[in-house]
């Protein structure tokens, strides 16, 4: 009789996962899980921490809290972030500071492993939740982050 | 020929009555080949375009929605990308050979469907070996396959074509022998006569469970003539890329991709029309209104449609020898014996009539 | 047109097929040269190196702190797991006491790893052998621990959220509810998983005496992780070597004997359970604290070799360093649990057919990044 309760049993198995698929169909009209992208971005929101790519903050009077300490750019594993600096007069002590002139950032270079942000003594860089990064132009992924004719907040340094 | 609708009749006579006997014939006969090629390829697209959507429920997802209402017309699209696309090929394949398949496939599929009664007057080509016609039509369609993937010059391709030999000519017997246990009951071959026995009950309840033993059967057997999962070893994803036609592109692809949707329609209208009464609707509720026996022909094709449907998106693929196994360890002697069960029972008068 | 004859013992009846490094069943670029009879492999020979990024040598370049973000590229289905297995053997080294919230909340986030990887395995399996919507259900279960690593790590895939010395950033306030929310979820799918695919008659004949290891092979060709448990190797490195707050919890080590593709696969099933109870152990009882012990900025290990191995979802992780004292690693080496569980394949795979290949190679769950490094 074992010719028998294998077919029976191999039919029972065949329905009981039929009846899975056939839960799933007749609940699919609220229990689809695609996300309908480029339809949904005025809903979709990105968790607090996600990390799209490395932004600096600057305030209402175009200033950041760079100094130029470079610590990002030893910490960076692959050479994403490249400060150019330069020496200037300080307007108010009138002695000579190391400020940024430019801070590249290499947005195709990076892996979003967080170190830089993490070494980051004065927070001037964090997080951006931008995650549409794609161009037509690769150039356009190499990003200047300080804005021009940015300064340095005051008070970063102390 | 049957014409009923008047349109039909119309062009008959006038046909008849403007040329010699012979052309007027001929004439007519290429008139409604045109006719089904369009709906039918129509419809095979649709079905694809279905099976999309049902596969997506099943699988959480929503489906293709965007080109026209609800993407009614994503497949049409995809034809029309498919027909503008480069027909490449492999260098050294046998071009003859390799040209010729698809048109076999297709050709045999769409010449099934002639004789397929959608009602008593939309029945192009009624003969009275209708089911003999059908088996024998439909087994054609795998020379296409097994010359496609010996010809591609393509190792995947050919392991894919002799699974499909294999599998065929194993699944022949039990689709011819489960729609014998049929004509059991019906005692003729031909569809509409078929149908014209089921007034007094659809095939399925007259013949209660060995009915039942030989739909299931036949359809088990039917899925795997369409070479649909679980029986999709010629062109199993995981194992053979995509099996005879890996190296078929543009419209020679498409023309096995359709085939193998009407060939699934094929298997669910003969279903119907064997096993559930064809276009007669259920305890006759709309018999003084002929033409809706279409729809509910298409109702029923299309729940068989869907019920394979739903084995190719739940079933893991079989192995070639378990494949085999079920067909001529379990499939073929549980067929045997049905027939002679069917045989006692309508000798000893034992069927359901109403 | 000359013939020339090749002296070779290939018999005229097998032919050679390549699979990969394009194809559906290797799950990336590896390429396996079969010989076949038909449809019966006669023996396979895997092919390497097509996505190899020399992974050990970058981290001879870097310092600890860098070597951490590259350990995620390597088996990237587990890549908190290498994480931690990298911090561990450097926090070792310097003979650094983490805090006891970090270790619990390095131990949950590893289950998590772990059973998203499963779930992955699991929705991959299913295809491997045909049933298509597997891929779906997994995936979707998949998708809420990817959110649960996103709001707290930052990203889906490549976390990097072990750093020598702890976390990088504490858990986020909805870790704890959304990971609850989670187990409840999960545990009414597990089920769902063995009434569509484990119990079915069609798999069960795919995956039944299919691949057989025995345990002794299994031991002899370095088998790890479920591919050995499966073939009653006991081995378990968070049951024999606890890490982390391993030691603190009580699960059983999931074993079978049969060391067919059907045990691997049953041993995958219950390492879900096993992780759901790790986490439902944990979860109530993270102890408060610090997150992070300052370490700093330029770490040397003192000079030396130091190995640590942890149990990622694939097998055993060892992370072997030699120290010369300075800044950067003399000579880092990774022992990764897919090189050795793909070395087996040959050895399993002979005399089946093409798709008991594919379903043996989807129990080995082959992660080729990790195989090539």
């Amino acid at each position: 009789m074992g010719y028998f309760s294998n077919i029976y049993n191999g039919i029972k198995t065949l329905l009981t996962g039929m009846s899975v698929t056939g839960k799933y169909f007749l609940h699919s009209r609220k229990g689809a899980i695609t996300q309908q992208y480029p339809d949904n971005r005025d809903t979709l929101k990105m968790f607090d921490r996600f990390r799209g790519e490395v932004i600096m903050p600057h305030d209402e009077n175009n200033e950041h809290r760079c100094t130029g300490c470079q610590k990002c750019e030893i910490a960076c594993p692959n050479g994403t972030i490249e400060i150019i600096w330069d020496r200037g007069i300080d307007e108010t002590t009138g002695r000579k500071k190391k400020k940024i002139d430019q801070f590249i950032y290499h947005l195709s270079m990076c892996t979003m492993c967080g170190l830089c942000i993490d070494v980051c003594p004065t927070d001037a860089i964090e997080w951006g939740q931008n995650f549409e990064n794609s161009v037509y132009d690769r150039t356009a992924l190499t990003r200047v982050l300080n804005l021009p004719g940015s300064k340095l907040q005051p008070g970063v340094e102390d | 020929m049957k014409y009923g609708l008047s349109v039909i009749t119309t062009i008959h006579d006038w046909l008849y009555s403007v040329m010699p006997e012979w052309l007027a014939g001929l004439v007519e006969m290429i008139l409604i080949a045109m006719v089904y090629l369009g709906i039918f390829s129509v419809a095979g697209l649709f079905l694809v375009l279905l099976e999309r959507r049902v596969a997506a429920w099943f699988q959480l997802r929503i489906g293709p929605n965007r080109v026209g209402f609800q993407g009614l017309l994503q497949t049409m699209a995809d034809a029309l990308k498919l027909l503008s696309k480069e027909l490449t090929g492999t260098q050294k394949a046998d071009k003859f050979l390799y040209n010729l398949a698809p048109y076999f496939v297709i050709i045999t599929s769409l010449m099934a469907l002639a004789v397929i009664p959608f009602t008593a007057e939309f029945h192009a080509f009624d003969i009275n070996i209708g089911v003999f016609f059908l088996i024998a039509i439909s087994s054609i369609g795998v020379i296409g396959i097994l010359l496609g993937g010996w010809s591609s010059n393509n190792k995947y391709a050919l392991i894919g074509a002799m699974r499909s030999g294999v599998q065929t000519i194993s699944y022949e017997l039990s689709i011819g022998l489960s729609l014998l246990t049929m004509i059991l009951l019906t005692g003729t071959l031909q569809l509409s006569e078929i149908i014209e026995v089921q007034k007094s009950g659809w095939l399925i309840v007259q013949g209660h469970i060995p009915a039942v033993i030989a739909f299931m059967i036949y359809m088990i057997a039917g899925t795997a003539e369409t070479n649909r999962a679980p029986f999709d070893l010629v062109e199993a994803e995981s194992e053979l890329g995509a099996g005879f036609h890996t190296e078929y592109s543009g419209m020679k692809f498409a023309y096995f991709f359709l085939a193998e949707f009407i060939n699934m329609f094929i298997i669910a209208a003969i279903a119907t029309t064997v096993f559930f009464g064809g276009w007669l609707s259920p305890f006759g509720i709309t018999e003084s209104i002929p033409w809706l026996g279409v729809l509910w022909f298409l109702i029923k094709t299309l729940l068989l449609v869907f019920l394979m449907m739903w084995f190719r998106w739940t079933f893991p693929r079989l192995r070639v020898d378990q494949l085999l196994t079920l067909e001529w360890k379990y499939l073929l002697p549980i067929n045997l014996v049905n027939i002679v069960i069917m045989a006692l029972l309508i000798w000893g008068n034992l069927i359901i009539k109403f | 047109m000359e013939t020339t004859t090749v002296k070779s013992n290939f018999k005229s009846e097998e032919y050679f097929i390549n699979m990969g490094p394009q194809h559906p069943a290797t799950h990336g670029v590896l390429r396996l040269v079969l010989t076949i009879d038909g449809e019966i492999i006669k023996k396979v020979d895997p092919d390497l190196g097509y996505i190899h990024r020399s992974i050990e040598k970058m981290c001879e370049r870097d310092s600890y702190q860098q070597i951490v973000h590259l350990t995620d590229r390597m088996d990237y289905l587990s890549s908190n797991i290498n994480n931690e297995a990298v911090c561990l053997a450097v926090e070792n080294a310097l003979e650094l006491e983490v805090p006891d919230r970090v270790k619990v909340i390095r131990t949950i986030i590893g289950e998590l790893t772990r059973i998203s990887s499963h779930c992955l395995w699991w929705g991959v399996m299913g295809m491997d052998v045909g049933a298509l919507t597997t891929y779906f259900y997994g995936f979707r279960d998949r998708e809420m621990i990817n959110d649960i690593m996103e709001e707290t790590c930052g990203a889906r895939l490549t976390m990097n959220y072990n750093v020598p010395g702890g976390l990088m950033f504490d858990i986020h306030p909805n870790f704890v509810p959304r990971v609850k929310k989670f187990i409840t979820h999960f545990k009414t799918k597990i089920p769902e998983f063995d009434r569509l695919l484990t119990n079915n008659v069609i798999f069960q004949k795919r995956t039944k005496g299919v691949g057989v290891l025995s345990k002794e092979d299994a031991i002899s060709f370095g088998a790890s992780g479920p591919v050995g448990r499966a073939s009653g190797y006991s081995c378990d490195v968070r049951k024999y070597h606890p890490y982390s707050a391993l030691d603190r919890v009580t699960f059983n080590e999931a074993l079978r004997t049969e060391g067919d593709t059907f045990a691997r696969y049953q041993v995958r099933i219950q390492e879900f359970w096993e992780s759901l109870s790790i986490i439902e152990q944990l979860i109530d009882n993270i102890p408060e604290g610090e997150h992070r012990v300052t370490t700093k900025a330029v770490i040397k290990l003192p000079k030396g070799e130091y190995f640590q191995k942890v149990e990622t979802a694939r097998g055993e992780l060892g992370v072997y360093i030699i120290s010369t004292g300075t800044k950067n690693p003399y000579r880092l080496k990774f022992r990764s649990p897919g090189f050795s569980n793909l070395s087996l394949l040959n050895h399993i795979a002979v005399g089946g057919k093409i798709g008991d290949l594919v379903a043996t190679m989807a129990t080995l769950d082959l992660v080729i990044p990790d195989i090539d490094r």
